[in-house]
C-alpha cells in the first residue's frame, strides 16, 4: 500500500469532445498517496470527466496524466482499472450475481482461489457494516439503497487497490442514511489509508471526507485547498458553495 | 373415418412424421441460434451493420417459401467437400427454415444486450473487465431472458413453416396436410395440422417457462454457464453431423413426383417397374411442390419424374402454345435435350388436360361427341367452372369464343365441387381435369376438343441423360412403360386412391401386375 509520494498527477490535462466542446481545460493537480481529494462542483463542471481520465475510460486530448508515476496512456487499461477501485452513483451491481459474487468480481478476474474470494467477500461485508451471514447469498434487488451502496464500496475494495475513485457514491440516498454512511465511510477511510478521489456536489459531504477540496467550474479548477480555506475564499463560486454550507448547517441537523 | 380412428390406425407413421418434424424444427432453430446470436452480438459492437443485417433478415421472412426453395435447390455450395446448400430434402428445408427464423433471434439478442443498464456496463468496464468478459459475464446473462424470448418466437414460426418442408420431400407433418389438401380430405389435413399446433404450443409453453424463470432471477450460476456453452457446442456438433449425412443417395436411382395424387401413382409405377426390371435400389422423392420437381431434376437430386408436354412447353420453356400433340412432344424433346441434357422418353398414353364434361345420359340422348356438338344445343344450359378456369384468358373467355358458347348461366365454384354439381343436375356442363377419378365415378362423358382449343398435356417420363448412361437398363424399362396408361385407366387409378382411400403404392403394384410388367412375387412384401 502506497502511503508516501504522489499517486496521481495531472499536467495541463484537457479533454475536448470530437465536436469541439471542452469538458476539462488545462488541469494541473497532484493527488498525494493516502489523501482523500474531493472534486467539488456543480453538474457539468468536469468532475466526472476528471474521474474517467484516471481509470482510462477516456484519454486526455492534450496534456499528461500519470498514475503511480506512469502515464495512463502507457498503462494497459485493463491492468490500470484493476488497480483502481471504482464506485459510481448508480452503483452498477450485477443483478444476476449474489452479493458475495458481486464483491468477488475483480478477484475472480484476477484469478484468485474461490475460497480466498469467499473469505475476502465476508471480510469486506463485515467491514462495511453488513452481516456476512445474512447478506452474502442475497441478490442486489433484495437490498435497500444504503445497503447496496455499502456493497458497492466493498466491491471496489475487493482486490485491495491502492487507489479508489468514488463518483457521487451516496448521491441517490436519502439525507439521513447519507449522513450515517458518510461518517462510517470516514472511519473506514482512516482505517484503510487508501488514496481516494471523491466526486460530489454536496459541500457538507466534502467537509466530512476531504483532505483537500478541488473546486471545479466549467471544466476549470478554480480552487484547491483544505476544507477550511474554502470557506474563507473570496472566489464567487467558492462563496456560493460556502453559503450552502452555512445554510445547510443552520437548518440541517445539529453539527 | 374420424380423426381418432385415423390416429389409431396410423400411429406408427404419425410418430415418424412427428419425429421428422421435430428434427427439422430443432436442427433449424439450433442453427439459427448459432448464427443469430453471434450476429446480434456483432450488431451491438458495430451498430452500422444493423441496417443491412436486420434488413436482410426482414426480407428473408417475406420471401414465399416455394420461391425460396426454387432458388435454393439449384445451388451447389460445398463446405469441406460436404454439400451444405442445394438440392431437395431436409438439407434445403433446413436452410430455408434457418433463414425464416433468424430475424427474431438477431433482433432480440441485439435488443437484449442494448437494454442492459449503462451503469452496469460502466461498472464492469471500470472494474477492468475486457470486452469479452463484459459480454460473457454480464451482458449475455442479463440479456438471456430476452434472447430466449426471441428463440421462442423463432421456434413457433419454425414449427408452422416446417409443414412446407413436405413440398421438397423433407418430411414432417406437412405430408399429411399436403396429402389432405390434395385429396380434399379434412381428416388428413387435421391429422397433420393438429399435432403441428400441439408441438407449437408445447414449445411455446416450455420456452416461455424458461424465459420467465430466467427473468425472475433463477439465474444460472457462473459454473453452469460453462455447462450451457459446452451443451450448446455438443448440440451443434450433433446437428452438424446429422445435417451432413442427410440426403445422400449415391448409387441409387431417385424417382420424383409432383404433389398430386396422379403424380404419386405414376411415380410409384415408375419406381416399382425400375426396381423390378433393373434391380437397382430406388429412392422415392415424391410430393415436390410447384415446379420443384424440374429444379430437382436439373440439380441431379432426382433422376426421373413424369412431366406433361404442355407444362414443359409453356411453364418451363416459356414458349407459345401449340395445338398438335406430336409437335409439342417433338419440340420439348429437342429443347430439353439441348438445354438441360434431359430426355423425354415414351409417352405413358394419357393426356391430362382440361376436359369438357357432360352427363352420360345427356350425351347419349343428344348424341354429343364433340365440344362443337354441345355448343349447338347449349342455349338453355348452365355451366360450372373452377375459379382458375374462369379467370384465365385461355380459360372460359377464350374457350366460349372459340366454340361460340352462349350459356344461360355460368357458375363459378371450387373445381372439386363441379363434378358433383354436374352429376346432380345443378349445372349441365363443366370443365374438369381429364384424368379426374370422379369422371368415371359419376358416369360423365368427356367431349372431344375438336377445334383443339386446349393444349395437349401428355404425360411422359423425363430422365437425366447421365442417369441413362449410368443405368443402361433404365432406357428399356421406360420404353416398356410407353402407352400403358389410357386416360380411362388413369381416372380409375386416381379414383382408387382419392375415392377409395387406397395406398398409391398398392394401386401401382396391382396395375403393374395386371399389365404383366412385374410378377406378384418379384416384389418384397
Amino acid at each position: 500500500m502506497t502511503n508516501a509520494g504522489t499517486a496521481i498527477k495531472f499536467q495541463d490535462v484537457s479533454f475536448v469532445l470530437p465536436g469541439g466542446r471542452s469538458l476539462l481545460a488545462n488541469l494541473n493537480l497532484q493527488v498525494e498517496a493516502g489523501e482523500t481529494l474531493v472534486l467539488l462542483g456543480r453538474s457539468g463542471s468536469g468532475k466526472t470527466t476528471t474521474m474517467k481520465l484516471i481509470n482510462r475510460l477516456i484519454d486526455p486530448t492534450s496534456g499528461k496524466l500519470e498514475v503511480e508515476g506512469k502515464a495512463t496512456v502507457n498503462w494497459d487499461p485493463i491492468q490500470l482499472r484493476r488497480r483502481i477501485g471504482y464506485v459510481i452513483q448508480e452503483i452498477g451491481l450485477f443483478p444476476h450475481l449474489t452479493i458475495e459474487q458481486n464483491i468477488g468480481v475483480v478477484p475472480r478476474l484476477e484469478g484468485w482461489e474461490p475460497e480466498r474470494i469467499a473469505q475476502r467477500a465476508r471480510e469486506l461485508l463485515n467491514l462495511v457494516g453488513l452481516d456476512a451471514d445474512l447478506f452474502a447469498g442475497r441478490y442486489p434487488r433484495e437490498l435497500s439503497g444504503g445497503q447496496r451502496q455499502r456493497v458497492g464500496v466493498a466491491r471496489a475494495l475487493a482486490a485491495d487497490p491502492p487507489v479508489i475513485l468514488l463518483d457521487e457514491p451516496f448521491g441517490a440516498l436519502d439525507p439521513i442514511t447519507r449522513r450515517g454512511i458518510q461518517q462510517e465511510f470516514k472511519t473506514l477511510q482512516q482505517e484503510l489509508g487508501k488514496t481516494m478521489v471523491f466526486v460530489t456536489h454536496d459541500i457538507a459531504e466534502a467537509f466530512v471526507l476531504a483532505t483537500r477540496i478541488a473546486l471545479l467550474k466549467d471544466g476549470e479548477m478554480i480552487l484547491l485547498a483544505p476544507p477550511g480555506a474554502l470557506l474563507d475564499s473570496s472566489d464567487p463560486e467558492a462563496r456560493a458553495f460556502a453559503e450552502c454550507f452555512y445554510h445547510g448547517q443552520s437548518i440541517g441537523r445539529p453539527a | 373415418m374420424t380423426l381418432f380412428d385415423f390416429f389409431a390406425h396410423n400411429g406408427g407413421e404419425l410418430g415418424n412424421l412427428v419425429l421428422e418434424h421435430l428434427f427439422l424444427v430443432i436442427v433449424s432453430t439450433g442453427i439459427a441460434v448459432l448464427i443469430g446470436v453471434p450476429l446480434g452480438i456483432l450488431l451491438t459492437r458495430k451498430p452500422g451493420l444493423s441496417k443491412p443485417i436486420l434488413g436482410f433478415a426482414n426480407i428473408m421472412q417475406t420471401v414465399p417459401s416455394l420461391a425460396l426453395f426454387g432458388f435454393l435447390i439449384p445451388l451447389n455450395i460445398y463446405l469441406f467437400n460436404v454439400k451444405i446448400v442445394g438440392g431437395i430434402g431436409a438439407r434445403t428445408a433446413i436452410v430455408a427454415l434457418v433463414l425464416y427464423s433468424l430475424l427474431p433471434i438477431i433482433r432480440n439478442t441485439f435488443t437484449g444486450i442494448s437494454n442492459v443498464d449503462p451503469a452496469i456496463r460502466e461498472a464492469g468496464r471500470g472494474m477492468g473487465m475486457t470486452d469479452r468478459q463484459l459480454l460473457f459475464q454480464v451482458e449475455l446473462p442479463l440479456a438471456l431472458g430476452v434472447i430466449i424470448a426471441g428463440v421462442r418466437v423463432a421456434t413457433v414460426i419454425c414449427v408452422g413453416t416446417a409443414t412446407i418442408a413436405a413440398a421438397i420431400d423433407a418430411g414432417g407433418l406437412g405430408r399429411y396436410i399436403f396429402r389432405g389438401l390434395r385429396a380434399n380430405d379434412n381428416v388428413l389435413i387435421l391429422a397433420g395440422a393438429l399435432p403441428a399446433a400441439l408441438i407449437a404450443l408445447a414449445a411455446d409453453l416450455l420456452l416461455g417457462y424458461v424465459e420467465k424463470a430466467i427473468q425472475a432471477g433463477a439465474v444460472l450460476k457462473a459454473s453452469s454457464h460453462k455447462l450451457l456453452w459446452s451443451g450448446a457446442i455438443a448440440v451443434l456438433i450433433f446437428f452438424a453431423v446429422a445435417y451432413f449425412f442427410l440426403g445422400k443417395s449415391a448409387g441409387r436411382i431417385a424417382v420424383g413426383s409432383k404433389d398430386f395424387t396422379e403424380q404419386v401413382i405414376v411415380g410409384e409405377i415408375l419406381a416399382q417397374a425400375i426396381e423390378a426390371k433393373t434391380g437397382a435400389e430406388v429412392v422415392r422423392r415424391f410430393d415436390l411442390g410447384g415446379n420443384l420437381a424440374h429444379d430437382a431434376l436439373i440439380a441431379g437430386e432426382i433422376d426421373v419424374y413424369v412431366e406433361y408436354t404442355g407444362t414443359g412447353l409453356l411453364a418451363i420453356l416459356k414458349e407459345k402454345p401449340l395445338a398438335d400433340p406430336e409437335e409439342v412432344y417433338r419440340r420439348v424433346k429437342a429443347e430439353y435435350a439441348q438445354r438441360f441434357k434431359l430426355e423425354w422418353t415414351e409417352p405413358l398414353g394419357f393426356n391430362n388436360t382440361f376436359a369438357i364434361l357432360v352427363r352420360g345420359d345427356d350425351a347419349k340422348k343428344l348424341g354429343l361427341k364433340t365440344v362443337s356438338d354441345a355448343a349447338k344445343v347449349s342455349a338453355q344450359w348452365r355451366a360450372g367452372f373452377g375459379q382458375d378456369f374462369m379467370s384465365r384468358a385461355d380459360g372460359y373467355r377464350g374457350f366460349s369464343k372459340a366454340y361460340g358458347f352462349h350459356f344461360e348461366a355460368t357458375r363459378e365454384m371450387d373445381l372439386s365441387l363441379t363434378y358433383r354439381a354436374l352429376a346432380e343436375n345443378q349445372v349441365d356442363l363443366i370443365a374438369g381435369n381429364s384424368t379426374d377419378g370422379l369422371i368415371s365415378r359419376y358416369g360423365l362423358v368427356q367431349l372431344d376438343d375438336d377445334r383443339r382449343y386446349f393444349p395437349p398435356y401428355d404425360a411422359v417420363p423425363v430422365v437425366r441423360q447421365a442417369a441413362l448412361e449410368k443405368y443402361p437398363a433404365l432406357r428399356g424399362v421406360l420404353k416398356q412403360l410407353g402407352g400403358i396408361l389410357t386416360v380411362e385407366e388413369m381416372r380409375k387409378l386416381n379414383y382408387t386412391v382419392d375415392g377409395e382411400k387406397r395406398q398409391a403404392k398398392d394401386v401401382a403394384r396391382e396395375f403393374l401386375i395386371g399389365k404383366s410388367l412385374i410378377t406378384g412375387e418379384s416384389l418384397a412384401p
